[in-house]
């Protein structure tokens, strides 16, 4: 049965000001069922304050074939990190 | 064979007086408050009955998402259960906690409505039990929030926000399977004619129910009836449905008069504490 529903992706926003973030994913016939399926799975615990649900099939991915061109150029321009910054005190979440 | 004598309304009302013991329970010392005793009871057997019944499902259901959604819903049920029921054993002052009331009361104590302890029948059976039971018990909670008793509006304050969920959420699968497939409508048309004869009960109300009302601890469900038809209408519209001819409406479950299907229920669920009463995990 669930092989015949859509596959969908779930997000989680577990506080206030925080992005949502991907926690798995659900079967359901539509978009409405998925929220609700997320609810019940992914945030029965206390996990989560706002979800999102997006058809995994509406996804785009990159290639691991090109993962050597996407992603290796970036391993020796250790200047693009912000570690070089003072963070001030009290600022949170970075 | 003599035929038994006809029940006179003196009769029914002596049979009204008797505290809400079995025959073979000891008799509750005086000042015991019976109609809150017994309103409790009717609350936290509704929610006990009707999570026993869905927990039915756990491991059968074809997908874990409604299987986590139908097992979400019992825990609630009967997280609601054992506040009631707690408080039931608080009131009546015989010893007796929520478990106890839970699993070493027979059947003709029982105080629930015929509407939760029906079959599940197929999926959408039961979630046309649910979306009949949660869209009532949604507004008895939210009148229930304002009780004179404090642990019955804390406990509804509480539990109208799990029971407006299922309320939804039956609510979807009614308009889904009732506007879906051929099979998927008849099954939901088929569901609803099941449990419709059940839904009169919800709204009878007898003197437990008038007492509670005249100390403003118990709701008027009254006060809620068209509330729920053009509720329910709505939702069966969406759906496409038609609702259900009325049938003779069946009543009892409130004084313990239940179906046959209730002993069924206790005998799974009470097996084990009454097999090992002392057991403890």
């Amino acid at each position: 049965m669930s092989k015949d529903w859509p596959l969908w992706e779930v997000f989680v926003r577990s506080k206030g000001g925080m992005a949502h973030r991907h926690v798995g994913s659900v079967h359901a016939p539509d978009g409405e069922i998925a929220v609700k399926h997320a609810r019940d799975t992914y945030t029965r615990r206390m996990e989560g304050v706002s979800l999102w649900v997006v058809r995994s099939s509406d996804i785009h991915a990159s290639d691991p074939a090109d993962d050597a061109q996407n992603f290796d150029p970036a391993q020796d321009k250790i200047y693009r990190h912000p570690t070089f910054y003072d963070i001030p005190e009290g600022i949170t979440h970075i | 064979m003599p035929s038994l004598p006809p029940i006179r309304p003196e009769d029914e009302s002596r049979a009204r007086r008797q505290p809400p013991v079995g025959a073979f329970d000891p008799r509750p010392v005086d000042g015991i408050d019976v109609p809150l005793v017994e309103y409790l009871l009717r609350l936290g057997d509704d929610s006990l009955v009707l999570g026993q019944r869905l927990s039915e499902w756990t491991g059968v259901l074809p997908t874990v998402e409604v299987e986590l959604s139908i097992a979400n819903i019992a825990l609630d049920l009967i997280g609601q259960a054992t506040l009631f029921l707690g408080r039931a054993g608080e009131v009546e002052g015989r010893g007796r906690d929520g478990d106890r009331l839970a699993f070493h009361r027979d059947v003709l104590d029982f105080r629930n409505c015929l509407l939760v302890e029906q079959p599940n029948g197929d999926f959408a059976r039961t979630m046309a039990r649910q979306f009949l039971f949660s869209t009532w018990q949604k507004m008895l909670f939210e009148h229930l929030m304002s009780s004179s008793d404090e642990l019955i509006a804390a406990v509804a304050a509480k539990a109208v926000k799990e029971v407006a969920y299922h309320q939804e959420l039956a609510a979807d699968w009614v308009i889904r399977l009732g506007d879906g497939t051929e099979e998927s409508r008849a099954r939901m048309k088929d569901g609803l004619a099941w449990n419709w004869r059940f839904v009169p009960e919800l709204f009878a109300q007898d003197e437990v129910d008038f007492e509670m009302i005249e100390r403003g601890i118990g709701a008027n469900v009254l006060a809620f009836r068209d509330d729920y038809f053009r509720g329910v209408q709505e939702v069966l519209t969406e759906a496409t449905l038609e609702a259900p001819a009325d049938q003779r409406p069946i009543l009892g479950g409130r004084t313990g008069h239940h179906s046959e299907h209730l002993g069924h229920i206790l005998s799974t669920m009470q097996f084990l504490p009454r097999a090992y009463p002392e057991a403890t995990w």
